[in-house]
C-alpha cells in the first residue's frame, strides 16, 4: 500500500479520476466525502493544522500516477469540510485553511479530561504550557494549533470551567481552571 | 381490384414513400384526397382522404392513415381524357371540396370508367389541374436532381460535339491539298508554308528560325478527339463497353451519381403543404444506408451535406431538415433524431439504442487495459464504430449516469469506470470482493 510520509493511503489514491474534479453532482459528493474523511485522516496522524491553497501540500499530489489536484478541487474539498465545520478559512482569499479533525468543542473536551487525568482542576497554566509542557505529552493537545488551543479554552472560559488572564510575557496568557 | 387493370397497387418505402420507376418524378403531391367511381362505386376498394401524388408517369394514392386503403396507381397512358373543370367563375378562388373527373381505359381498350377525385375542403385545385394537363399530354420528365443535371450534361455534350465536328471539318479542310488557301511566300516573315512533298508546314516567324509542324501529326491529334468524342457519345447514349477501361470508368462514376442522387426530390413546389412531411418520409428512406456504413450514427451536419449532395439543385435549408427529421416521431421510421445535452443533433438507427451502445460502453471500460488507464473518446469510436466526436457524447452521457468518471490530465481526457460508488464512505480501506473498485485495484495497482 502507498503512503504519504508514515500515512498509509487507500487504493483509490490511485484512481485517476480521483484527482479531477467530477462534474456529475452524485459522483462529486462522494469524490469529495473521500477527499475529506482523507484530509482530516491525513491531518490527524501527521498533526496538521493549517494547509495552504497555493503551497505543496503533499496529499494533493500523486506522483505515482503523476496526477494533483487543481486549485478548484483545492477549494471545493476545503469548502466541504468548512461547512461541515471541520474546517474555517483563515483569510478572506482562502489562502489558507485551518483544518479542525477534533471539533471546537471536542477540543474542549478533550483538555478538561485532560485536567482531570493530571489534577490540574484548580491550578494555573499557560496556554504554552498547555500545548508544550511534559503534562499533555502523548495526547492530541501536545503540540496542538495556538489559535484552536484558545478557540477551545474560550468555549471553555463561556462555560466558566476556567478564566483566561494576560500573563507577564505579552505573548502569552494565563489560564486559571475552575472545573 | 378484381378485373380492372387501370388501377394498380403501388408499391412504398418502409417510411410510405411512394416507390418511383426509373426516371419517374413527382409534379403535385395534394393531401386529403379521394379517388371514386361515382358510376360504379362498388367497383373500387374505398380510397378514402388519402395523399394524391401527380408524377411524370402516374397518379400515385397513399393512404395517410391506417385504414385508409391500399396504396394504388393509375398510369397517365390509361388516361384517355381529363374533364373540364365545371367551375368556370374566374376570380372564384376556393370551392368547398371541389372534383377533377378523368377518363380511363382499360388496357386493350376493351371498357373504359371515369374517375373523380374529390378534393376534401375548401381549395383551389387549378394548380393541380394544370400540372395533371401537362403531365398527361406531355409526359416529359422534369429538369430536377442528379439525373436532370445528367440529361443537360448529355445535351451539352451533344452541343459540344457539334461544334468539335465544325472544328475539325475546318482542320480538315486545312490538310486537303486542294482545298488549301495559304500564302505561299517560303521565305517572307510571319507567314505559313507548305513542303507538299514531306507534307510539312513551315511557319515562318521571325527573328525565330523557321519551325517544322509535321502534318501527320496534327492528323493523328484529330483522330484522338474523333475517337473521344466517339467514346463520350456512346457512353452516354449506350451500355458501357467492358473490354474498354476508359469506358468502364466513366460508367462508374456515372453509377456512382446516380447511387447517391435522388431522381424525384420533394420540393415545396411539388409537395405544398404537405412538403415537410414527405421530406421527412423521404429523408428517412435516404439516410438508412449512409448510417448503416456509419455504425448507425451520424451527426446532422454529415446528414446535411449528404441529402442535399443527393438532391442536386433541388437544396433544402438546414431548419427544414430539422423540421423533416423532428416529424420522423410521428411515422413508423426505423431512424430517430437525437439531442445530446451538449446541443450536439445525430440521426441513429432506431437500433442503434442508447441502451445498446451503454452496454457495450460497459464492456469497453471494464477491460484489463481501460481499468488501468482508462478509454478516450477515440478509443471508444474504435469499439463503437463511429465518429469520435458521437463516442464523446456517449461516454458523456454515460458519465452523467454515474457510470463513468472522466480523468482531466495534461495526457488528456479520459474515463475510467466508476468505482467511487463501491468504496464504503466510513472505512475507505475496506475493499469489497468482487465488486468494480476490486476489479479495478486487481488490474491497476497489481500492473504498477
Amino acid at each position: 500500500m502507498q503512503t504519504v510520509g508514515d500515512h498509509k493511503l487507500p487504493h483509490f489514491y490511485n484512481y485517476p479520476p480521483y484527482f479531477t474534479l467530477q462534474p456529475v453532482r452524485e459522483t462529486r459528493e462522494k469524490q469529495i466525502q473521500l477527499w475529506k474523511e482523507l484530509i482530516l485522516d491525513y491531518c490527524r496522524t501527521q498533526k496538521i493544522f493549517v494547509i495552504g491553497l497555493e503551497q505543496d501540500f503533499p496529499l494533493f499530489t500523486n506522483p505515482a500516477i503523476e496526477r494533483s489536484l487543481n486549485h478548484e478541487a483545492r477549494e471545493a474539498f476545503l469548502s466541504a469540510l468548512v461547512s461541515d465545520g471541520r474546517a474555517e478559512w483563515m483569510d478572506k482569499n482562502r489562502r489558507q485553511c485551518l483544518i479542525l479533525w477534533h471539533r471546537i468543542k471536542d477540543w474542549a473536551d478533550l483538555i478538561l479530561n485532560f485536567v482531570k487525568e493530571n489534577g490540574l482542576e484548580d491550578s494555573v497554566m499557560t496556554v504554552d504550557e498547555i500545548r508544550t509542557g511534559i503534562e499533555s505529552r502523548g495526547t492530541d493537545i501536545h503540540g496542538m494549533d495556538r489559535t484552536v488551543l484558545l478557540r477551545a479554552l474560550k468555549l471553555l472560559e463561556n462555560k466558566g470551567k476556567l478564566a483566561i488572564f494576560k500573563g507577564t510575557s505579552a505573548d502569552d496568557e494565563g489560564v486559571k481552571f475552575s472545573v | 381490384m378484381a378485373g380492372i387493370t387501370w388501377l394498380q397497387p403501388a408499391a412504398t418505402t418502409t417510411s410510405g414513400r411512394p416507390v418511383l420507376l426509373p426516371g419517374e418524378t413527382e409534379s403535385s403531391i395534394q393531401p386529403s384526397v379521394d379517388l371514386v367511381n361515382e358510376d360504379n362505386p362498388n367497383s373500387l376498394p374505398s380510397l378514402k382522404s388519402g395523399n394524391l401524388i401527380l408524377t411524370s408517369y402516374r397518379l400515385i394514392w397513399l393512404p395517410n392513415a391506417t385504414p385508409g386503403g391500399p396504396p394504388s396507381s393509375v398510369a397517365l397512358s390509361a388516361v384517355t381524357h381529363i374533364f373540364e373543370s365545371k367551375k368556370t367563375i374566374k376570380g372564384m378562388l376556393a370551392i368547398a371540396s371541389p372534383r377533377v373527373r378523368f377518363q380511363v381505359m382499360e388496357s386493350g381498350g376493351r371498357s373504359g370508367a371515369v374517375v373523380t377525385l374529390v378534393f376534401r375542403g375548401k381549395r383551389d385545385v387549378d394548380v393541380f389541374v394544370g400540372k395533371f394537363w401537362e403531365a398527361w399530354r406531355a409526359r416529359a420528365v422534369p429538369v430536377v436532381g442528379v439525373s436532370g443535371i445528367l440529361r443537360k450534361e448529355q445535351e451539352m455534350w451533344e452541343s459540344t460535339d457539334k461544334s468539335l465536328q465544325d472544328a475539325f471539318q475546318d482542320l480538315n479542310a486545312l490538310m486537303k491539298p486542294e482545298d488549301r488557301v495559304l500564302h505561299v511566300e517560303s521565305d517572307a516573315p510571319n507567314s505559313i508554308s507548305l513542303n507538299q512533298k514531306t507534307g510539312c508546314f513551315l511557319l515562318n516567324l521571325l527573328p525565330i528560325t523557321p519551325y517544322p509542324c509535321n502534318m501527320s501529326k496534327a492528323k493523328e491529334m484529330v483522330m484522338l478527339a474523333e475517337k473521344m468524342r466517339q467514346k463520350l457519345l456512346s457512353g452516354s447514349s449506350s451500355q458501357a463497353d467492358a473490354t474498354n477501361d476508359e469506358m468502364g470508368s466513366k460508367e462508374e462514376m456515372q453509377d456512382w451519381l446516380l447511387s447517391v442522387g435522388i431522381v424525384s426530390p420533394v420540393t415545396k413546389e411539388s409537395a405544398g403543404a404537405l412538403y415537410h412531411q414527405e421530406l421527412s418520409r423521404q429523408l428517412a428512406d435516404f439516410v438508412k444506408i449512409p448510417l448503416e456504413r456509419a455504425g448507425g450514427i451520424m451527426n446532422m451536419i454529415d446528414i446535411y451535406c449528404l441529402f442535399n449532395r443527393a438532391r442536386g439543385t433541388e437544396l433544402i435549408s438546414p431548419d427544414d431538415l430539422l423540421r423533416a427529421c423532428s416529424l420522423w416521431e410521428k411515422f413508423n421510421v426505423p431512424v430517430m433524431l437525437k439531442k445530446f445535452e451538449s446541443g450536439v443533433m445525430v440521426i441513429q438507427n432506431k437500433s442503434h439504442s442508447d441502451e445498446e451502445v451503454f452496454s457495450r460502453i460497459k464492456s469497453l471500460v471494464q477491460k484489463p487495459d481501460a481499468l488501468q488507464s482508462g478509454v478516450s473518446a477515440t478509443d471508444a469510436a474504435r469499439t463503437l464504430g463511429i465518429a469520435p466526436a458521437m463516442a464523446k457524447e456517449h461516454l458523456l452521457a454515460a458519465e452523467s449516469k454515474g457510470f463513468l468518471c472522466r480523468d482531466v490530465s495534461p495526457d488528456g481526457f479520459r474515463f475510467y469506470i466508476n468505482i467511487f460508488e463501491d468504496i464504503d464512505p466510513n472505512d475507505a480501506y475496506l475493499v469489497k470482493e468482487y465488486g468494480v473498485y476490486d476489479a479495478w485495484i486487481r488490474s491497476a495497482i497489481v500492473s504498477r
